[in-house]
C-alpha cells in the first residue's frame, strides 16, 4: 500500500511537471475580491484607500472576504488552497463557480470569463465544466446512490438508461460497485463521500472543486480518500482545486499549494518551495510541528559528492577503480552505464576481494555489493530513514528515468533534520 | 383627563361601509369566486352520496389497509357502519365533502404560497401577520361578511373553513421548503440546476414530509369548522350539533358530535400514515 502511494505521488508529480512544460494555465484568477454586506463597492474603495479588513468592519459593518486574490491553475494539476477557518478559502472556490458572486475582477477558465457568463451560460458552464465535492457530501437523502450519482446528468437532461450507465461506471472507479440501490444514509461517512466524489465525477468535468472534502472523515479513511484521488487523477488527468485546512493534506496531495491569510493569498508554490522559503512568519507559523520527513524529499538534499566509475566490459576494470578510490582516500565507488543509470556500489574491501579471486580477469560486477538498493528523488525523507540508517555507504538517488543524481549521507541526513528543527529554514536543494 | 368615554375611531363603521360597498359593486367578482368551489363541492358531494354506502366504507377501508395496515382498516370500517347505523350517512358524506372541497382549495393556493414564502424571506415577513390573523381571528367574526358577499348555505360554509384551514398548510410548506439543508440547495447549483430543478428536484421532495404534516393540520382544522360553518346554513354533521344545541337536545348533539370525532380520528390517521410512509 505505503509503496503505491509513493508510487502514485511520483507519478502526480511527474504530470505536474508535464503540465508546468506546457505552461496550460487552465484557470487564472486576477484580482478577485468578495465583500460581503449591503453595499461592497464601498468596501472595494476602502480597501484601495489601505484600509485593513479589521478597519472596513468597525466602520462600516462589511465583511471582506476575499481581497485582491491572483493566481493560475495549471491544467491536471492538484491545486490545494489552504489556510486556517475564515481566511476566504470557501469563497474563493464558491467564487470560481460563482456559487458566490464575486464583488470585482476576473476569473478566466480556459480564457473565458466565468464572471461575464449570462444565468444561461453559467448553467451550461457548471453543468459542462465542473463538478464539486463539499465537505458535508450534500448528497439527496431522497436519491439512492446511483441517483446521487446520476445527479449532475439528471440536471442535464441526460436520458435515463445513459445517465444510469454513466453514474454505474463513475461508482465503479470510486469502488462503490453493488451499492447502487443503496439511501446515502445506510453508508459510512467514507462510502458517502466516495458517492459524492461519484457525482462529481460522473459528469465528466475538466475540474474539480473539493470544498473541505476529506476533512469530516476520520483520519485514517481520510488517507485512503486522498489515496483514492491521486489514484483516480493518475488514470485521468483533471485541474483539481483541493481547498484544506490540513496541512498533512495539502502536502501529501498537493502539486502546488496557495496559503490564504485573512482572505488575501499569501504564497503560492510547490510544497517544498514553500516550506524551504516561507514567504512570512504566518506561513512559516503554519509549518510549526510539521514533521520535515515527510516533505522534504531525497532529490531535495542530494549531493553529488561521490566519485563514480562507468561500467564498461574491458577487464582490469576492478584494479582501476580501486587505485582511484585509494588516491582520493574514499571507501566506495557508484557504477553507472553510459547513460549514468546507477548499477551497483564497489567498496575497496569488494573490490580487494574481486581481484584476488577472479585471477586478473576479475569485471567490476564480480565487486558489487548485495542488497545495494537506490531510491528515487521524490521519495520524502521519512521513507529512505531505515536505508540510511542500516547501511555503511551513503544511499544512492536516481530520477524517475533512473538517472543517478548522487547520494544522501548519514551526515547529511543528519544534518537536514537538525536544521529544519533550529529553523523553517531549509537550505536549498543541490543544484 | 382623557375618559375615553367617547368613540373617537369609529372603525366599526367604516367596516360596515366599506363591505356594504363591496356588496353592492363587486358581488359578481365574488360569485366568479365562488363559483369553482361551488363546483367542486357539488360535484364531491353528488358522487359520494350517489354512491352505495357499503361500496364507500369499502374504499376507506382499502385505503387505510394500504397506509397503514389492519388495524387502522378494522377500526376505519367499524366505525363507519357505526355512523351509517346512527343514521348519519348522508350528513357524514356532506361534511366529507365540505372538507375534501376545502382542503383541495387550500392545497391549491396554500402550497404555492407556502413555498413561495420558503424562498423569500421578503414574502414570508409579509405573509406573517395575515395567516396570524386567519387563525386567531374569532370565525363569527367573518362569518357575517362571509354570508353579505356569498350568502348562506354549504359554499358559504366551505369557503368560511378554507379561511380558516389555510394557514398550516402554508406555513408547513414555507417551514418544510426552509429546513431542506442549504448545502443540499448548494449542491444542486453547483452542478448546474436551474431555479426550478431546485424546486422540484430538491426542496419539494424534501419538504415533502413537512406539507404532509401541514396538509393533516388543514384536514383537522377543516373539520373543526363544521359545527361553525353549519351557523351559516352549512349541512353535514355540524346540522345536528346546532340543532341539538339549539332544542337542548343533548342526544342529538352528542351523537353527532361522536360522528365527527370519529370521522376526524379516521381522516388523521390516514394522512399520517401517508405523510411517514413517503419519508421512508
Amino acid at each position: 500500500m505505503h509503496a503505491l502511494v509513493i508510487d502514485l505521488v511520483q507519478e502526480s508529480r511527474t504530470a505536474q511537471k508535464c503540465a508546468m512544460e506546457n505552461n496550460m494555465e487552465k484557470i487564472v484568477i486576477k484580482n478577485l475580491y468578495k465583500v460581503f454586506g449591503s453595499d461592497p463597492k464601498k468596501g472595494l474603495s476602502l480597501l484601495e484607500q489601505g484600509k485593513s479588513k479589521d478597519e472596513i468592519y468597525e466602520q462600516t459593518g462589511l465583511t471582506v472576504g476575499v481581497q485582491g486574490a491572483s493566481f493560475s491553475v495549471n491544467k491536471g494539476e492538484i491545486f490545494v488552497v489552504m489556510g486556517l477557518s475564515g481566511s476566504g478559502k470557501s469563497t474563493l472556490v464558491r467564487m470560481l463557480n460563482r456559487l458566490i458572486e464575486p464583488t470585482s475582477g476576473e476569473v478566466l477558465v480556459d480564457g473565458e470569463d466565468v464572471l461575464k457568463m449570462s444565468k444561461a451560460e453559467l448553467v451550461k458552464f457548471r453543468r459542462s465544466k465542473t463538478g464539486m465535492v463539499f465537505q458535508s457530501f450534500a448528497l439527496m437523502p431522497h436519491q439512492t446512490v446511483l441517483e446521487n450519482a446520476a445527479f449532475g446528468l439528471e440536471l442535464d437532461g441526460v436520458d435515463k438508461k445513459d445517465r444510469e450507465e454513466r453514474a454505474t461506471d463513475a461508482l465503479k472507479q470510486v469502488g462503490l460497485e453493488g451499492w447502487e440501490k443503496a439511501y446515502p444514509n445506510e453508508l459510512s461517512g467514507g462510502m458517502q463521500q466516495r458517492v459524492g466524489l461519484a457525482r462529481g465525477l460522473a459528469v465528466d468535468p475538466d475540474i474539480l472543486l473539493m470544498d473541505e472534502a476529506f476533512s469530516a472523515l476520520d483520519p485514517l479513511i481520510r488517507t485512503e480518500m486522498q489515496d483514492e484521488l491521486l489514484k483516480l487523477q493518475d488514470r485521468h488527468e483533471r485541474t483539481i482545486i483541493f481547498i484544506s485546512h490540513d496541512l498533512d493534506e495539502a502536502l501529501r496531495i498537493g502539486d502546488r499549494i496557495a496559503i490564504m491569510e485573512g482572505g488575501r493569498v499569501v504564497q503560492v508554490g510547490t510544497p517544498e518551495e514553500i516550506l524551504q522559503n516561507p514567504a512570512d512568519d504566518y506561513v512559516r507559523a503554519f509549518f510549526r510541528g510539521v514533521d520535515p520527513t515527510g516533505v522534504i524529499s531525497a532529490g531535495d538534499i542530494v549531493r553529488d559528492t561521490q566519485p563514480t566509475v562507468i561500467w564498461h566490459t574491458k577487464e582490469g576494470g576492478p584494479r582501476a577503480t580501486l587505485e582511484m578510490l585509494s588516491n582520493r582516500d574514499r571507501d566506495f565507488a557508484y557504477v553507472l552505464d553510459s547513460e549514468r543509470r546507477f548499477l551497483g556500489i564497489v567498496s575497496s574491501d569488494s573490490l580487494r576481494d574481486a581481484i584476488d579471486k577472479g585471477n586478473g580477469k576479475s569485471k567490476l560486477e564480480h565487486a558489487f555489493l548485495g542488497e545495494v538498493k537506490s531510491v528515487w528523488d521524490t521519495e520524502s525523507l521519512q521513507d529512505i530513514l531505515p536505508l540510511v540508517a542500516s547501511h555503511a555507504w551513503p544511499i544512492p538517488v536516481v530520477n524517475s528515468e533512473s538517472i543517478y543524481r548522487g547520494v544522501v549521507s548519514k551526515n547529511r541526513f543528519l544534518r537536514t533534520l537538525h536544521r529544519a528543527e533550529n529553523g523553517s529554514h531549509f537550505e536549498q536543494p543541490a543544484a | 383627563m382623557f375618559s375615553f368615554d367617547e368613540r373617537v375611531i369609529p372603525l366599526d363603521v367604516w367596516i360596515t361601509s366599506f363591505v356594504d360597498w363591496l356588496v353592492e359593486g363587486y358581488r359578481w367578482f365574488f360569485q366568479i369566486i365562488k363559483w369553482p368551489v361551488d363546483f367542486t363541492l357539488s360535484g364531491v358531494s353528488d358522487g359520494l352520496q350517489a354512491v352505495p354506502p357499503l361500496l364507500v366504507i369499502l374504499v376507506f377501508g382499502i385505503i387505510a389497509w394500504r397506509v397503514s395496515g389492519f388495524k387502522l382498516a378494522g377500526f376505519t370500517v367499524g366505525s363507519l357502519l357505526f355512523i351509517g347505523l346512527l343514521g348519519f350517512w348522508p350528513e357524514t358524506m356532506i361534511t366529507l365533502a365540505m372538507v375534501f372541497s376545502s382542503v383541495v382549495f387550500c392545497t391549491v393556493v396554500g402550497v404555492p404560497f407556502g413555498i413561495w414564502a420558503g424562498r423569500s424571506d421578503r414574502f414570508n415577513d409579509l405573509l406573517r401577520p395575515v395567516l396570524d390573523a386567519m387563525q386567531t381571528t374569532p370565525a363569527f367574526v367573518y362569518l357575517v361578511p362571509i354570508v353579505m358577499l356569498f350568502s348562506i348555505g354549504n359554499t358559504a360554509g366551505v369557503l368560511a373553513t378554507i379561511v380558516f384551514a389555510l394557514p398550516p398548510i402554508v406555513r408547513l410548506t414555507s417551514l418544510g421548503i426552509r429546513q431542506v439543508h442549504p448545502e443540499l440547495v448548494e449542491a444542486a447549483l453547483a452542478f448546474g440546476a436551474t431555479n426550478w430543478q431546485v424546486l422540484l428536484k430538491v426542496q419539494i421532495p424534501l419538504a415533502l414530509p413537512t406539507i404532509m404534516a401541514g396538509l393533516n393540520q388543514t384536514i383537522m382544522m377543516a373539520l373543526s369548522m363544521v359545527v361553525i360553518a353549519a351557523l351559516i346554513g352549512a349541512g353535514g354533521l355540524g346540522a345536528p350539533v346546532v340543532l341539538g344545541l339549539n332544542t337542548l337536545d343533548i342526544g342529538l348533539a352528542t351523537v353527532g358530535g361522536l360522528a365527527i370525532v370519529l370521522l376526524a380520528i379516521i381522516l388523521d390517521r390516514i394522512t399520517q400514515s401517508m405523510g411517514t410512509k413517503k419519508k421512508n
